[in-house]
């Protein structure tokens, strides 16, 4: 029946869509509701991009187990769903002989949870993985690697929705009613119905649970702010170089970051707000970070910073305590069928996948799973972007399609093929940030000076976009207000 | 993947680019290749439909497209090949060029290169504006783009944060178009842009230009609500009694424009960090021989006529290195430095064997000022102003046999 399903994810976040495909395994149907237009809009878009390794986290906790397992998922994960990831290793170093005490516990708290590969090592041997890192020793984690967030938040919602899940995006859940067994929920003016209900709504998990009259959890929004390093000063970094932990100090500290894209970011900063979207940039925040940049990365210039954004994670614990809470991750049993996840912050990308087996485990108990014949977990397409491949392999493209000879992204060089795979994504989503999301098309350090008008070209010419169709993010985000005149016919 | 040679490969069909083909054509080179990743040639003069370009060139006032249809109908009847459409993606010191088109991939090897790419704007990301991201921040360019090529009203109330020259045009064309354009706001005490645009696009529209007064925050979380401005001090920091909201849906940015040389670079190109453009000798030579350097990818120029000037000898300096002419003057021995209020010179180097423009900007407005060009305190060339003012390049000339033996010239205002 229309609108009823065996399973419903709220939220198309990582967590949710990892979810949503994991289920997808399976013969059960699956639905997932998001209140944005597009998945990813959230938390899972807006942080390092870090695959953490597991060290940070007190064993025996879900933190800790999940992290690890999810660690050890991912690379096959990737690359079935063709998204780039790249193990690079992390130095946690130390400047005096305190924070080398820490490092010990570091490594003896990740070795407990399974951490791989860990090692405490001398400046010479800092110096070889990567020069000029100051301090008197450093833990070395080899499995610690980097992942573009929303290409991989993406990719598993195209490929749950290949494997027959359905997406109702830009629906909002307003209320929730079990009747008879089944979830009623109410979700941008449509009615859907499911067996179970599974909340991962980030932010919003813990309004969720209000609307079951589920009331011990309340989600704390802490804001982290980012800058965007032009291209220019990738391979500065071999690898994450992070201050080792002091005992009294909230985050890991501002750092730098790679990304798998090249450029380098510089954050986050750590700032409990109100509001779960408050996305805004500060000034004051904006000029200590660009003032950490310039102490980490000597050559860096005031040309170099190519763009800001911060993300918001959600928090179990008011800022008057700080620190962390564990994941709750529970299959209720006042409320039959709801399995909630709240809290779910750093490490929530890396345990995505582990998440997901977790929730299939706790779905099996309360309705059987008998697996697909016809799943396929892999993405067609390529890992990456055109201009990463040899130039056989593109001579090749080219030959086949000759799109992939047009570049309209010059500062990424993205070509008019990506943009229009991106358009004409499998989820049907077609906003301005949802084509940047998946062609990096007006990522690079102009920004969309130049391409953004060729893209708006293309939706008119091929897709007979009006000026009032243009959206930046969601339907109140127009970036037009018509046609400045009739046109003459 | 197939490889071709040339004599000369031009990047970019702008004005400069065009010039400089002319030129070359016309002193005597057979075998040009102009490239250009649009559809049509004309660069950014097909976006600027306004008029005031030529008064120099051509003595009579021509819109943009105008003033570049004059010199693509001579790059055609000249017969010079171009490519369109198509992007280079790579030039090496040696002067080897990858580019990409719908055909597909070819590798090129010229006997020389002139960069003529042009410049990008500067960002709100770049100016680190902070607020929020919203719907309706467009660089003026983009914007004007929107308007003039893709008739697409672009916002109703709309406030312009710097006063360079787009952004100035912007203004008025907004107007023109119906909108309300609120205000322009310029960190500097004086207008980046030219005194005839502050006239003609501003004042005759009545819309009111606050210096030493910024944008210090977006409003909005979809589209853009408003702005938060203020007037800042003599260092620049923002005097916090003085911030106000601007209720607008639409700001422009008009704060800078960037030149495009991250292929330069891959050449092994030497920047001048006072231009963002190359460093060059007085036939507009690269650090990189062969590779030479013209336009606003060279640094950034307030009138297409001294580009299209700039173009045309930078395309017979060419026709001269590819002779081996030039070889008796190189290497350009005589560097030039800036003195007092200079804040640019260029080129960096002269041979001192010919006669040569220097192209300058100022650091501050001033009045009855001279530009004086000396050698180790001796006068070498003097030109005497009524006005100077940073937006507005000035040129001087200087004389061979005024230099014969000069070891260093500075260039300073007095």
């Amino acid at each position: 029946m229309e609108n009823q399903y065996d399973v419903i994810v709220i939220g198309a976040g990582v967590v949710g869509n990892a979810i949503a495909r994991e289920l997808s395994k399976t013969c059960v149907s699956i639905a997932v509701i998001e209140k944005e237009l597009d998945v990813s809009m959230g938390t899972s878009s807006r942080n390092s991009g870090v695959i953490h390794s597991g060290i940070h986290y007190k064993p025996g906790t879900l933190r800790a187990t999940l992290n690890v397992l999810g660690n050890s998922l991912m690379a096959d994960l990737c690359q079935d769903l063709k998204v780039k990831i790249d193990y690079i290793g992390k130095l946690t170093v130390a400047q005096d002989e305190e924070e080398v005490k820490s490092l010990y516990m570091l490594k003896d708290q990740g070795e407990t949870n399974g951490v791989p590969g860990l090692a405490i090592l001398d400046p010479d041997a800092m110096g070889k993985i990567q020069p000029n890192v100051g301090g008197i020793k450093a833990l070395h984690s080899p499995s610690t690697g980097i992942i573009c967030p929303y290409s991989f938040t993406i990719a598993l919602a195209e490929n749950a929705h290949a494997n027959g899940c359905r997406f109702y995006l830009g629906h909002e859940v307003t209320s929730i009613q079990k009747k008879d067994g089944r979830f009623e929920i109410e979700a941008g003016g449509k009615k859907l119905t499911s067996r179970i209900l599974i909340n991962s709504a980030g932010l919003y998990s813990a309004e969720i649970c209000r609307m079951l009259g589920i009331n011990e959890y309340t989600i704390y929004p802490c804001r982290g702010e980012y800058l965007i390093l032009d291209k220019r000063l990738k391979g500065a970094l071999n690898l994450l170089v992070y201050p080792a932990p002091h005992v009294g100090k909230a985050g890991l500290g501002i750092h730098l970051t790679n990304t798998v894209s090249g450029n380098i970011l510089i954050g986050p900063s750590n700032e409990y707000r109100q509001d779960p979207e408050d996305y805004a940039c500060t000034a004051d925040i904006m000029a200590r970070l660009r003032k950490e940049g310039h102490i980490l990365l000597p050559e860096l210039k005031t040309t170099d910073f190519i763009r800001s954004f911060s993300g918001l994670r959600p928090k179990q614990t008011p800022p008057e305590i700080g620190g962390f809470k564990d994941f709750v991750i529970e299959s209720r049993e006042d409320v039959k069928g709801f399995i909630n996840l709240v809290g779910i912050e750093s490490p929530g990308l890396t345990s995505s996948p582990a998440i997901a087996l977790m929730i299939r485990d706790m779905v099996e108990k309360l309705l059987p799973l008998t697996p697909k014949t016809d799943f396929n977990g892999r993405r067609s397409g390529m890992a990456g972007h055109f201009h990463e491949l040899s130039d056989e392999e593109k001579a090749d493209l080219v030959a086949q399609n000759p799109d992939y000879g047009e570049v309209v992204c010059r500062c990424e060089q993205i070509t008019k093929k990506e943009v229009l795979d991106a358009i004409e994504n499998p989820l049907g989503v077609r906003t301005i940030n949802s084509i940047k999301y998946r062609s990096r098309a007006m990522m690079g350090r102009c920004q969309g000076g130049f391409c953004l008008p060729r893209i708006v070209q293309i939706l008119e010419k091929e897709f007979g976009y009006r000026p009032e169709d243009y959206l930046l993010k969601n339907r109140t985000s127009p970036l037009f207000f018509g046609k400045m005149r009739q046109d003459i016919k | 993947m197939q490889t071709i040679k040339r004599d000369l490969v031009i990047i970019g069909g702008g004005p400069a680019g065009l010039a400089a083909a002319v030129s070359a054509r016309k002193s005597g080179l057979d075998d040009i290749l102009l490239i250009e990743r649009d559809r049509i040639l004309g660069g950014i003069l097909n976006q600027c439909i306004h008029d005031g370009f030529g008064l120099h060139t051509f003595k009579e006032a021509l819109t943009g497209p105008e003033y570049a249809q004059r010199f693509i109908n001579e790059f055609q009847s000249l017969g010079i090949e171009a490519m369109l459409e198509t992007i280079v993606l790579s030039l090496d010191k040696d002067r080897a060029l990858t580019v990409s088109s719908k055909k597909g991939f070819l590798k090129i090897q010229a006997g020389a290169v002139i960069l003529a790419m042009g410049c990008r704007e500067r960002t709100a990301g770049a100016i680190s504006l902070p607020g929020t991201r919203p719907s309706g921040v467009y660089t003026a360019g983009a914007a004007q783009n929107f308007v003039n090529l893709q008739n697409i009203m672009i916002g109703k109330h709309i406030v312009i944060l710097g006063s360079g020259d787009i952004g100035l045009i912007m203004a008025r064309r907004m107007t023109l178009e119906g909108a309300k354009v609120e205000a322009v706001f310029e960190l500097l005490p004086t207008p980046s842009g030219l005194a005839r645009n502050v006239q003609q696009c501003l004042n005759d529209y009545n819309i009111p230009l606050f210096l030493s007064t910024s944008v210090f925050e977006l409003h909005g979380k979809d589209r853009l609500t408003g702005v938060t401005v203020a007037t800042v001090d003599e260092r620049f920091q923002m005097i916090p009694e003085t911030r106000r909201f601007v209720p607008c849906d639409t700001l422009l940015l008009s704060v800078g424009l960037i030149p495009e040389n991250e292929l330069s670079l891959n050449a092994g190109v030497r920047l001048e960090p006072a231009t963002s453009g190359a460093s060059v000798d007085d036939q507009f030579m690269t650090s990189s021989p062969g590779i030479f350097s013209c336009g606003n990818v060279l640094h950034v120029h307030d009138l297409v006529d001294h580009v299209s000037e700039e173009a045309a000898l930078v395309g017979r300096s060419v026709v001269d290195f590819l002779s081996g002419r030039t070889l008796s003057t190189l290497p350009a021995r005589i560097p030039m430095v800036t003195g007092k209020d200079v804040r640019y010179v260029l080129p960096q180097n002269i041979s001192g064997k010919e006669d040569v423009t220097l192209s300058l900007r100022v650091t501050r407005p001033m009045r009855n000022a001279s530009v004086l060009v000396t050698d180790r305190g001796r006068k070498v060339a003097r030109k005497k102003l009524i006005r100077l003012h940073p937006a507005e390049m000035i040129r001087i000339k200087v004389k061979a046999k005024d230099i014969e033996t000069a070891e260093k010239l500075e260039v300073s205002v007095q």
